[in-house]
C-alpha cells in the first residue's frame, strides 16, 4: 500500500490546565483519506487534543503541521481556514434558528453592500451541499423541530460549507440509534471517498473495529499506542485504554425471580406540546430482576420515568407498586411507597450542587422524624447518616461538608446511588446511571445494581447505551413511540434485532440515502 | 368621543412612550446579546442630565434651535459612558449582571445630581432650557383624520424613535450583525466555534443600549421638562424594561408595549376631561396602566421565552 | 507582599472590607475633582453619626427600615426570586398598620401588636401576589413586582385620602397612642431621637432569617428551591408552594419596615407623590450583605451610617449628599466583582507570576 500523505501532524503537544496536564507530549499523525480513531476514557485527553487542533485551546508546548506546513492555530477561524472542521459531541446549534441559519452563521452570504444576508443564496448552497454528500437535510426546518440524527448532519454540513477537508468527529454516536450509526458510518466512508480525512474521537470499541483504519490510544494525557485497526481486537484496545485487564463481560448469577412488584398497565401520558408521549405502555417488573428499557432517546423514556415518580400527570392507565395503584399520588408519597430514582441528569435533578454532601444525602428524607424534630433539623443525626453513606459507598470527598459541586462526576453519582439505595426501595429506577463516567466508576455502579437485584430488589434500567442494557438486564423491553413494542432476553438477541425494534422496522424519516446497516 | 379627542389621546400616547421605546430598543439589543440590563433607569438618567446641561450651555452660547439636538447627542455620549461601566464589569470581569445594573442606577443617580449641584450653584435642578423640541407637522399626512393629529404631528424625537424601531428590526432579523447578535445571546459557545467574537459583540450591544437609553432620557428632558432634576426619570427605565419583556425581546413587540404604557398614561390626562371620571377615584386611574399590564401578562402572554443564554457570563476558552 | 495579597483576596470576609475602602476611595476622588475636602467630609460624616446622642439615635432609626427591606430582598434571593417589589410591600405594610392604628381603638397591649400583625400580613399578602403569579402562571416576577410597586403607591394614597384623612391636611389622622411603638424613655435618653421597638424587631428579624433558613425543615425546602428547583421537584418539594411562601415572608419583612415607620417614627401616613426608596435601598443592602443575615445587618449599618451622615457631610464640608449614592454604588460594585479587586491587586504587586502547574 502506498504511503498516503500526512495531512495533520501534532508533535509533542503539551496542554496544561490548573491542576492537571491534559496532554503530555502527545504525538499524533493523520493520513489523507483515512479514518483515524482517538480512543480513551473520559478525561483521558482526547477531546482536549482535538480542541487544540481546532484552535479552541492553545498548547503550552509542541508544534502542529498541516499538509506539511507548520502552523499556529490561534482560534477556530484559523482552523477553518486551514480546512479543519469539528463536529461537536454536544451540538453547537442555535435552537430557534433554521438549519440554514446555523450553517451559514459566521460566514453569511451577503447582498446590498454587505449589510443584508442573502437568504436565497444561502438556502441554495445548503441544498447543493446536502445533495452532494448525501446528507438529506431540510434547509428551512428549525433546529428544535428536527431529529437528533438530522441535527448531527447539520453539524457536518457546517464544516463542509466552510470547505473542511479534515473533519473531527467528537463522540458522534452517543445519541444515535444503531440504524443512524450505520447511516453515519456510510456518510463517513462517503466523505473519505471524496478525499476528506477524518479523526474519530470515541470510547466505543465496536465502532472503531467497524470503521476506523488506525487508532491512537490515550490514557491520562499520554499516548499509549498508535496502530492499524486491522491488527488488533476490542479486548486488546480496552486493556490499553484502561491500563489493566478489563472484563468486558459482567459476572452475573442467574436471576431468581420473585413476584411482580411493579405493574404498569396501558399508561397514557401527555408529553411536552400536548402530544401523547406514552401511548399505552405496559410492562411488569419482578423482584430480583433487572429490566432494561432500550430505545432511542425521545421515545417516551423521560416521560415514563416522570410518570413513575409522580412528576408528570397520567392521563389514563395504572401504575401498581406491590398491588397498590400510585397514579395521582404526589412524588413524596410515591417515594415512600417504595420507588427510588437515580436521575438521568445528576446535576439538574439529582443534587443541589451548592449544598454540602451532608445535606444532599437527606434531600428526600429530611422531613422524616429521625432528622426532623418538630420542624427543626437535627444536624447531628443528619451528619452521622451522611458519614455512614459516604463510607459504605466509597464516595471520595474531603468531608461531608464539601459542596457537592466539588466532587467528581463518578463520586457525585455514587452519592446519589448511596442515597437512593439506602432508602431501601422496592423498585430502583436507574436512568442513564453511567453517563459520562470512567470505566472504574462504571464497574462500581454496575456491580451495585446487580447487587441490589441479587438481594431481591427490582431494578428498572433505562439507558441509551445498548451495551449496558445487554450486559446488565435479565430481560429487555424495547420502547418505541411511547409503547413497549417487544420483549426479549439478552441471550436470545443481538444489536441488530434490538436496533430494528427500536425503530419498529420503519425507515426513520430523513435517513441518508439507502444503505445496509453495519 | 370625537375624532379630535382620539387623535389627541394618540398624540399624548406617543409623547409619553417615545422615551420608553428608545430605552426599550436599547434593552433589547443588550439582552438579545445575553447581557441583562437592569440599569436602563440609570442610563436614561445620565442621558437626561447630559442633555439638559448640554442644551442649556448651547443655548447660552447662542446655538438656538440646534441646542436640543446637541442635548440629544450629549445624552447619547453619557449613556455610552455609563453603559461602558456595565459592560466592563459584566463582560470582562463577569460580575453578576443584575447587580451591575443596579449599581449603574445608583451611581448614575448619585453622580448626576452631584454634578447638578456642582454646576448650578447648589440648585437641585438644571436651569431651564427654552430651546427645546417643538412638535413638527408633516405636511399632507397630518391632515388625515385621527391619525394625522395622532401620529404626524409629533416631536422630532418621536419620529426618530419610530424610525429606529424599523431600523433595529431590520438589523436584527435581516443582517448578519443581527443574526450573529441573536446567536451569541442564545448559544454563545456555538457562535464562538464559528469564529464570532462573542465578547466584542456583547460590548457593542451594551454600548449601543447606552446610546439608545441615553437618547431616551434626553428626549424627556428635551421635550417635556426642559430641565433635569431628581424627578425627571422616575421609574421609566424600569417600565422600559417591562416593555422589553412584555414585547418578548422583539422591537415591534416592545414598541407595542411602550405604546400601551404611553396610551394608558395618556388616558389619565384625557379621562379627567370627562364627567364620569369624577366618579372614579383619580388614584385608580393612575393605577390603570400597571394593573392592565399584569392582567395582560397573566392572561395572554404566558411564559415568554427569553434569549437562551441571557444572564450567563461567557467564559472564553470554555468548550 | 504576595502573601498579603493572597490573604486579602480570599473570598471570605476580607473582600467586603476592601470593597468598602475602595468605595470610600472612589467617593474621595470624586470629591477632590469637585474641589471638596474628602477628609473633612468623611470626618463630618462620622461626627454627625457618632457626635451626639440625638444623631446616633436617629442613625439607628434610619438603619431600621433598610435592615427590614434588606432582609426581605435577601430572603427572596435565597429562594431564587428577585423581589424588586419591597417598595410596594413596604407601603402596603405601612397602610395596614395605619388603618388599625387610626380606625380601631383598643388597649395598648392589644392595639399595637394587632397593628403590627396586620401590617406584616398585608405586606406579606402583597408579596404573595407576585409569588402566586410566578408559580401559577410563570409570569416574570421582575415585571409584576415593578407594577405592584406603583399600584401600591396609588392604592395607599387612595385609602388614606378616602378613609383616613384628617381634614385640611395631606395626611392621615395620627395613630392612637395605644398603637404607638415609640419607646418614650429611650427617646428621652437619646435627646428626643425617635427610638422605637422596630429596631429591636429588625434585629430579631436577622436571627429569624438565620434560624428559619438554616435550622428548620421549611427553610431547608426554600433553600433547595432557590438553589435548584429541578432537584427540589425530584425531591418531592413543591416549588410553587415554596415560591408563594417565600414571597409572603419576604413581603411581610418589607411590610414591617413600613409598619414601624408609621407606628414608631411618624405616627401618621402622608399622601405621597413618589416612593420613599427604602425598598430599593433594601436591594442594595441585600447585595452588600451577600444575602446572608450577618452581612445584611452589617450592610444595613453601613448604609444607614452613610445615608444619615451624608446630611452632616453636606453641612460640615459643603459636599452634596448625592455623593453617598456614588460611594454606596461603588462598594456594591466592588463586592459584586471581586475579580476587579484581584486584578487591581495583581497589577499593584507588579510582576506577573509564572503559572505554576500544580
Amino acid at each position: 500500500m502506498e504511503q498516503a500523505k500526512t495531512v495533520v501532524e501534532m508533535r509533542n503537544i503539551t496542554k496544561r490546565f490548573p491542576g492537571i496536564v491534559a496532554n503530555d507530549s502527545v504525538n499524533f499523525k493523520l493520513r489523507k483519506g483515512e479514518i483515524h480513531a482517538l480512543l480513551g476514557e473520559n478525561g483521558a485527553g482526547k477531546s482536549t487534543l482535538m480542541n487544540v487542533l481546532f484552535g479552541l485551546y492553545q498548547p503550552e508546548e509542541g508544534e502542529i503541521f498541516v499538509n506539511g506546513q507548520q502552523v499556529v492555530i490561534d482560534g477556530p477561524n484559523k482552523a477553518i481556514k486551514l480546512g479543519i472542521g469539528m463536529v461537536h459531541q454536544h451540538f453547537k446549534l442555535v435552537h430557534p434558528f433554521t438549519v440554514t441559519e446555523n450553517i451559514i452563521l459566521g460566514s453569511e452570504p451577503r447582498k446590498w453592500m454587505g449589510l443584508a444576508v442573502d437568504k436565497k443564496q444561502a438556502y441554495e448552497k445548503v441544498n447543493q451541499l446536502s445533495k452532494q454528500y448525501g446528507l438529506n437535510v431540510d434547509p428551512y426546518a428549525k433546529i428544535d423541530e428536527i431529529s437528533v440524527g438530522m441535527q448531527q448532519r447539520v453539524e457536518i454540513l457546517k464544516t463542509l460549507y466552510r470547505g473542511a477537508d479534515i473533519l473531527i468527529f467528537d463522540e458522534p454516536t452517543a445519541v444515535l440509534t444503531p440504524q443512524e450509526i450505520g447511516e453515519l458510518l456510510v456518510i463517513m466512508r462517503n466523505l473519505v471517498g471524496q478525499g476528506k480525512s477524518i479523526v474519530l474521537i470515541t470510547h466505543k470499541l465496536k465502532e472503531i473495529m467497524a470503521i476506523a483504519d488506525s487508532v491512537t490510544i490515550v490514557r491520562r494525557g499520554k499516548v499509549i499506542d498508535s496502530l492499524p485497526v486491522a491488527g488488533t481486537n476490542p479486548n486488546q484496545l480496552a486493556e490499553k485504554m484502561v491500563g489493566r485487564e478489563v472484563s468486558l463481560k459482567l459476572d452475573k448469577k442467574v436471576a431468581v425471580l420473585g413476584e411482580p412488584i411493579l405493574e404498569v398497565d396501558n399508561l397514557v401520558v401527555k408529553g411536552r406540546q400536548g402530544l401523547n408521549a406514552l401511548n399505552g405502555t405496559s410492562f411488569v417488573l419482578r423482584r430480583g430482576e433487572i429490566l432494561g428499557i432500550a430505545g432511542v432517546e425521545g421515545n417516551g423514556q423521560s416521560e415514563l420515568i416522570e410518570a413513575l415518580t409522580g412528576l408528570r400527570p397520567v392521563s389514563s392507565g395504572s401504575i401498581k407498586v406491590a398491588g397498590a395503584d400510585v397514579v395521582g399520588e404526589k412524588p413524596r408519597a410515591i417515594s415512600e411507597a417504595g420507588i427510588s430514582l437515580i436521575p438521568e441528569d445528576r446535576h439538574k435533578h439529582g443534587l443541589v450542587l451548592d449544598f454540602p454532601v451532608r445535606d444532599n444525602m437527606v434531600l428526600e428524607t429530611y422531613y422524616q422524624p429521625q432528622f426532623n424534630k418538630r420542624g427543626f433539623l437535627d444536624y447531628e443525626a443528619i451528619g452521622k447518616h451522611a458519614e455512614r453513606l459516604v463510607k459504605d459507598f466509597d464516595v471520595r470527598t474531603p468531608s461531608i461538608m464539601t459542596d457537592a459541586r466539588a466532587l467528581s462526576g463518578g463520586n457525585q453519582q455514587k452519592a446519589i446511588i448511596a442515597r437512593e439505595v439506602d432508602k431501601n426501595p422496592e423498585v430502583l429506577i436507574a436512568a442513564q446511571p453511567t453517563r459520562g463516567l470512567d470505566v472504574g466508576a462504571i464497574e462500581f455502579i454496575h456491580k451495585r445494581l446487580v447487587e441490589q437485584r441479587n438481594m431481591g430488589k427490582a431494578v428498572l434500567l433505562v439507558s441509551y447505551e445498548l451495551d449496558e442494557i445487554m450486559q446488565l438486564s435479565d430481560r429487555i423491553a424495547v420502547i418505541y413511540e411511547g409503547r413497549i413494542v417487544g420483549e426479549v432476553k439478552p441471550s436470545e438477541t443481538n444489536d441488530q434485532e434490538l436496533g430494528l425494534m427500536m425503530t419498529d422496522y420503519k425507515q426513520k424519516q430523513g435517513g441518508a440515502g439507502n444503505e445496509q446497516a453495519d | 368621543m370625537d375624532a379630535a379627542t382620539i387623535g389627541h389621546m394618540l398624540n399624548t400616547a406617543f409623547v409619553f412612550s417615545t422615551a420608553l421605546i428608545l430605552a426599550a430598543l436599547g434593552g433589547i439589543l443588550s439582552e438579545r446579546s445575553g447581557v441583562v440590563n437592569i440599569g436602563l433607569e440609570g442610563l436614561m438618567t445620565a442621558g437626561a442630565f447630559a442633555a439638559a446641561v448640554a442644551a442649556y450651555k448651547a443655548q447660552e452660547a447662542g446655538y438656538g434651535g440646534a441646542s436640543p439636538w446637541i442635548g440629544v447627542i450629549a445624552g447619547a455620549i453619557f449613556g455610552v459612558l455609563f453603559a461602558l461601566i456595565h459592560a466592563v464589569a459584566t463582560i470582562t470581569f463577569r460580575a453578576d449582571q443584575v447587580v451591575s445594573g443596579i449599581v449603574i442606577n445608583f451611581i448614575a443617580g448619585g453622580s448626576t445630581l452631584y454634578l447638578v449641584k456642582l454646576m448650578f450653584e447648589g440648585a437641585g435642578e438644571t436651569s431651564l432650557v427654552n430651546e427645546v423640541f417643538h412638535k413638527v407637522k408633516i405636511p399632507l399626512l397630518s391632515d388625515i383624520p385621527i391619525l394625522g393629529d395622532g401620529l404626524f404631528n409629533a416631536y422630532p424625537t418621536t419620529y426618530l424613535a419610530l424610525i429606529l424601531v424599523g431600523v433595529i428590526y431590520y438589523v436584527l432579523y435581516r443582517t448578519r450583525f443581527g443574526l450573529r447578535l441573536r446567536s451569541i445571546g442564545e448559544h454563545p459557545s456555538a457562535a464562538d466555534t464559528v469564529g464570532i467574537k462573542v465578547l466584542r459583540m456583547r460590548y457593542t450591544a451594551v454600548l449601543l443600549s447606552g446610546v439608545l437609553a441615553g437618547i431616551g432620557g434626553a428626549t424627556i428632558a428635551m421635550t417635556t421638562t426642559g430641565s433635569f432634576s431628581h424627578n425627571t426619570i422616575s421609574g421609566q427605565g424600569f417600565i422600559a424594561l417591562a416593555a422589553v419583556i412584555f414585547g418578548k425581546w422583539n422591537p415591534l413587540g416592545a414598541m407595542g408595549a411602550a405604546l400601551f404604557f404611553g396610551f394608558a398614561q395618556s388616558i389619565n390626562n384625557v379621562l379627567q376631561l370627562f364627567d364620569f371620571s369624577s366618579h372614579i377615584p383619580s388614584e385608580f386611574i393612575y393605577m390603570l396602566p400597571y394593573v392592565l399590564t399584569i392582567l395582560v401578562l397573566v392572561g395572554a402572554v404566558g411564559r415568554s421565552r427569553a434569549p437562551g443564554a441571557l444572564g450567563e457570563p461567557y467564559y472564553q476558552g470554555k468548550r | 507582599m504576595s502573601k498579603l495579597i493572597k490573604v486579602v483576596t480570599k473570598d471570605s470576609a476580607l473582600v467586603p472590607f476592601v470593597a468598602i475602602l475602595l468605595g470610600l476611595l472612589v467617593g474621595a476622588i470624586i470629591m477632590l475633582i469637585g474641589g471638596y475636602d474628602p477628609i473633612l467630609a468623611y470626618r463630618s460624616l462620622l461626627e454627625t453619626v457618632f457626635g451626639n446622642r440625638y444623631d446616633f439615635g436617629e442613625t439607628l432609626t434610619a438603619i431600621t427600615p433598610v435592615l427590614f427591606t434588606g432582609l426581605a430582598v435577601a430572603f427572596a434571593f435565597r429562594t431564587g426570586l428577585f423581589n424588586i417589589g419591597a417598595e410596594g410591600q413596604y407601603i402596603m405594610g405601612m397602610t395596614g398598620a395605619t388603618v388599625i392604628g387610626v380606625t380601631v381603638h383598643l388597649p395598648w397591649y392589644l392595639h399595637a401588636p394587632l397593628a403590627v400583625i396586620v401590617g406584616a400580613l398585608v405586606g406579606g399578602l402583597w408579596g404573595m401576589i407576585a409569588g402566586y403569579l410566578k408559580a401559577a402562571r410563570g409570569v416574570n416576577e421582575v415585571i409584576t413586582t415593578i407594577m405592584l410597586n406603583w399600584i401600591a403607591l396609588h392604592l395607599a394614597n387612595y385609602i388614606v385620602r378616602r378613609f383616613l384623612l384628617e381634614p385640611g391636611k395631606g395626611r392621615s389622622y395620627m395613630v392612637d397612642d395605644t398603637a404607638s411603638a415609640t419607646i418614650d424613655w429611650l427617646s428621652r435618653f437619646m435627646d428626643d431621637a425617635r427610638m422605637h421597638w422596630g429596631t429591636a424587631f429588625a434585629l430579631l428579624g436577622v436571627i429569624f432569617f438565620y434560624y428559619f433558613l438554616w435550622r428548620t425543615k421549611q427553610g431547608f425546602e426554600l433553600r433547595v428551591v432557590g438553589s435548584n428547583p429541578d432537584a427540589a421537584n425530584y425531591a418531592g418539594i413543591s416549588v410553587n408552594k415554596g415560591v408563594v411562601k417565600a414571597m409572603f415572608i419576604s413581603g411581610a419583612l418589607a411590610g414591617l419596615a413600613g409598619v414601624f415607620q408609621v407606628l414608631g417614627v411618624f405616627h401618621n401616613q402622608v399622601i405621597s407623590a413618589g416612593h420613599t426608596g427604602h425598598g430599593f435601598d433594601g436591594i442594595a443592602v441585600a447585595l452588600l450583605g451577600g444575602n446572608n443575615p450577618l452581612g445584611v445587618l452589617l450592610g444595613a449599618i453601613l448604609f444607614g451610617v452613610l445615608s444619615y451622615g451624608a446630611a452632616g457631610m453636606s453641612f460640615g464640608a459643603d459636599v452634596p449628599p448625592e455623593i453617598i449614592r456614588i460611594v454606596i454604588g461603588s462598594v456594591i460594585f466592588f463586592v459584586a466583582a471581586p475579580g476587579i479587586i484581584r486584578w487591581l491587586l495583581k497589577r499593584i504587586s507588579g510582576k506577573k507570576r509564572k503559572e505554576e502547574a500544580i
